[in-house]
């Protein structure tokens, strides 16, 4: 045998790395904009009053949720799976044409699918659950999609050099098995058209239209079981993934502790799918389902600083680098804003302080603390890894780096604190009493409250996204205007070169 | 310790999912019959109510809306009674939103008319000065679609028993049969003749026009089904 690296086939790789740009600022923009609607109501006639059913907040509002979720960080978990993937299971995508041909078609489809997921939802076709807003012949899309990956994932494994399966692997494997749990039992619906009346007639009205095979109550406890477990498996899970695999990459650092990384992962797997319940508090699920779901959101707090301080310690003794390296601050704030979002989380989850906070900008800020900072600064830092790599140039420009991270790190403490107050200041007032034992305020008082916040909310989001036009420039001029190296980048990193 | 087990991807994935499935199970199938029992009083929609419910979901009123009164005193203060499970029994989806960028809608039938909800979804801001809602102007011309609701009523009666042309029982001891049409054509009737009931309490004179002439434009059916939530 040749005694020469491997060489990887990224073509896969680079495709999902487009799209998880493209469709980042896709969903981001339309963020920015609805976050400015809400603070300059003026904004939803943008376009004229002619065209306002597409400019509005409400039917934007799962353009910006869907894009940023399914588009911007599924496309990156792609990403980084067809570039992991084969470096540590040691076998090269280039071995296989029946993977190599599933990875292509495993992405057009995907194209096909995200097209037909921003239509529908332009024209208002939704189901109404949160993240899952697809109606049944997208979702049928996304399961093929889904189902292709994970035959990607097996078959690569199958073929792997590398008998024991990395701690990432590990992650992207349960990434692979939690989603599709969730996404097939949450969108189960009855397509209406499947229905005959009285008088024999079938295929009537909207043949994309469809029920769900749940009401009410339960609709509402399989949502939530779903919607905050695809936070758990489309957020955390694959998003620890990467860290565990860029992180000591970068720094060149081994991990610090893998009996750390055990009791996080199988600790984050048993405990997070209990913690749904706590979006249902005060709600008409049963008292217990409620409990569970509040203390089990507390105990989360383990495995989640578990796996972030297991992060953190990987740096030990090379704190310079952070200081160095703008890709290394990138992953530490990442590490930081998850240990951050993971206590925030569960604070809320706290029934009495779930009173104030539910249904405020509280649980919004939440939301972006985590994606923003955590699930946002990851991917980005992962893309600047791969970039010299699969594009074998090195990176246009690390000062425009730096610069980034500082916009966007303003950004992101703009955005949580001004969501701050005005999620703790909505649910004060809205449960305030005067002397006289009647509500102090009209609901409209709580929202004229908010305008200064929703301001500077929108403000935040700007410069992440500014921050995120740095980002693709940054790698469009790496791949189209440096010169190119004979051999992929080895291991010093390019920006401590 | 575990490395056996991260050599063999199979039991390692078995491993996974029964760890990950648990929870689900264990939370969810307990209570899954007990939960859509409907309460007295609680009947189904009616199929233009049903168009309006689509015209609600299609404009993702639920974003900034929610229908879940939590049992607090100012919440009951402000929006009546706390939900109960069993109201929600042919709420398919449920309709509960996660944040309420706008007041809860749950019992907005009790103290909004037909009249106020012209003119608020025409322009918020004439009610209420400072209002950030949209304005929702395409509703009044948009026409609802009837057919689709009447095959929700279908895919509801025959695939989940909700029932439809049978007496159901109302709080002061009577009962209540909500109408389902035997055809396409019989549906849109019905719908239409509600429409009209809806109609005759509106000002907009298109409106009342296009539903004289056997249209129902998407704003009928919205004010329907919201003067439905009680």
């Amino acid at each position: 045998m040749e005694n020469r690296p491997l060489e990887y086939d990224y073509t896969v790789a680079k495709m999902f790395m487009v799209t998880t740009i493209v469709l980042g600022i896709v969903g981001m923009s339309i963020g920015v904009f609805i976050a400015f609607e809400l603070a300059f109501p003026g904004l939803n006639t943008i376009l004229g009053s002619g065209l306002a059913e597409y400019t509005n907040f409400s039917r934007l509002r799962p353009l910006h949720t869907d894009a940023v979720a399914f588009g911007f960080t599924v496309s990156g978990i792609f990403a980084t799976w067809f570039y992991v993937g084969q470096r540590v299971l040691k076998v090269s995508m280039a071995e296989s044409k029946f993977l190599m041909f599933i990875g292509k078609l495993q992405f057009w489809l995907y194209i096909i699918g995200v097209a037909a997921a921003v239509v529908s939802l332009f024209m208002g076709y939704t189901s109404s659950k949160e993240y899952a807003e697809f109606e049944w012949p997208v979702d049928i899309a996304i399961v093929v999609v889904w189902v292709l990956w994970g035959v990607s994932i097996f078959g690569l494994i199958g073929i792997r050099r590398e008998k024991s399966l990395y701690i990432s692997i590990w992650y992207y494997i349960a990434t692979f098995l939690g989603v599709a749990m969730l996404y097939l039992f949450n969108n189960m619906e009855v397509p209406t058209m499947l229905a005959t009346s009285a008088a024999g007639e079938s295929g009537i009205g909207s043949w994309f239209h469809s029920v769900s095979m749940y009401a009410g109550t339960n609709d509402a406890l399989v949502q939530w079981w779903y919607g905050h477990n695809a936070v758990a498996f489309v957020f955390t899970v694959p998003i620890i993934a990467m860290i565990y695999y860029f992180l000591p990459k970068e720094s060149g650092q081994a991990i610090y502790s893998y009996k750390l990384s055990l009791l996080s992962f199988w600790g984050l797997m048993f405990v997070y799918l209990w913690a749904g319940g706590h979006h249902l508090l005060f709600s008409t699920v049963p008292d217990w389902m409620q409990t569970m779901g509040s203390i089990f959101s507390v105990v989360l707090i383990l495995p989640s600083w578990g796996s972030a301080i297991n992060m953190l310690l990987t740096m030990k003794g090379e704190w310079q680098q952070v200081a160095a390296s703008p890709l290394i601050k990138f992953m530490v704030l990442a590490s930081t804003f998850y240990m951050f979002s993971t206590l925030e989380g569960p604070i809320q989850a706290i029934k009495s302080v779930n009173a104030i906070a539910h249904f405020t900008d509280w649980i919004v800020g939440h939301v972006h603390d985590g994606t923003l900072g955590w699930v946002g600064f990851m991917i980005i830092a992962a893309l600047y890894h791969m970039a010299p790599r699969v594009f074998k140039r090195e990176i246009y420009s690390k000062k425009l780096m730096a610069t980034q991270f500082w916009v966007q790190t303003l950004g992101i403490v703009l955005y949580f604190t001004s969501m701050w107050i005005a999620g703790i200041t909505q649910g004060m007032m809205w449960r305030a009493h005067d002397e006289f034992g009647n509500l102090a305020y009209s609901f409209i008082d709580t929202v004229d409250v908010l305008h200064p916040y929703y301001a500077l909310r929108g403000t935040g989001g700007l410069f992440y996204l500014i921050g995120f036009f740095m980002f693709a420039y940054n790698i469009y001029k790496t791949m189209s205007a440096r010169p190119v190296e004979e051999h992929e980048l080895q291991n010093a990193s390019p920006m401590g070169a | 310790m575990f490395h056996w087990l991260e050599k063999n991807p199979f039991l390692f994935s078995v491993g996974v999912f029964v760890v990950i499935a648990f929870a689900g199970l264990i939370e969810i199938i307990p209570n899954f019959a007990e939960a859509s029992r409907p309460v007295i009083g609680t009947k189904p929609y009616s199929t233009l109510e049903i168009a309006g419910r689509q015209v609600y979901i299609k404009n993702s009123c639920n974003a900034c809306h929610s229908q879940l009164i939590r049992p607090f005193k100012a919440e009951t203060d402000r929006y009546g009674h706390y939900s109960l499970s069993g109201e929600y029994a042919y709420d398919r989806p449920f309709l509960w939103g996660s944040k309420r960028t706008g007041p809860d809608l749950m019992r907005v039938g009790n103290y909004r008319t037909t009249e106020w909800h012209e003119n608020h979804m025409k322009s918020p801001q004439s009610i209420v000065p400072t209002s950030i809602m949209p304005a929702y102007p395409w509703m009044f011309t948009n026409k609802a679609d009837i057919d689709t609701a009447f095959a929700e009523q279908l895919t509801v009666s025959q695939f989940f028993g909700v029932p439809y042309n049978k007496p159901v029982p109302m709080k002061d001891g009577t009962t209540k049969v909500v109408k389902m049409g035997k055809s396409i054509a019989e549906a849109r009737a019905l719908a239409l003749e509600e429409a009209k009931k809806v109609a005759a309490d509106m000002k907009d004179q298109d409106v009342k026009d296009a539903v004289a002439k056997g249209e129902i434009p998407e704003i009928v059916a919205l004010i329907a089904y919201l003067n439905s939530l009680k």
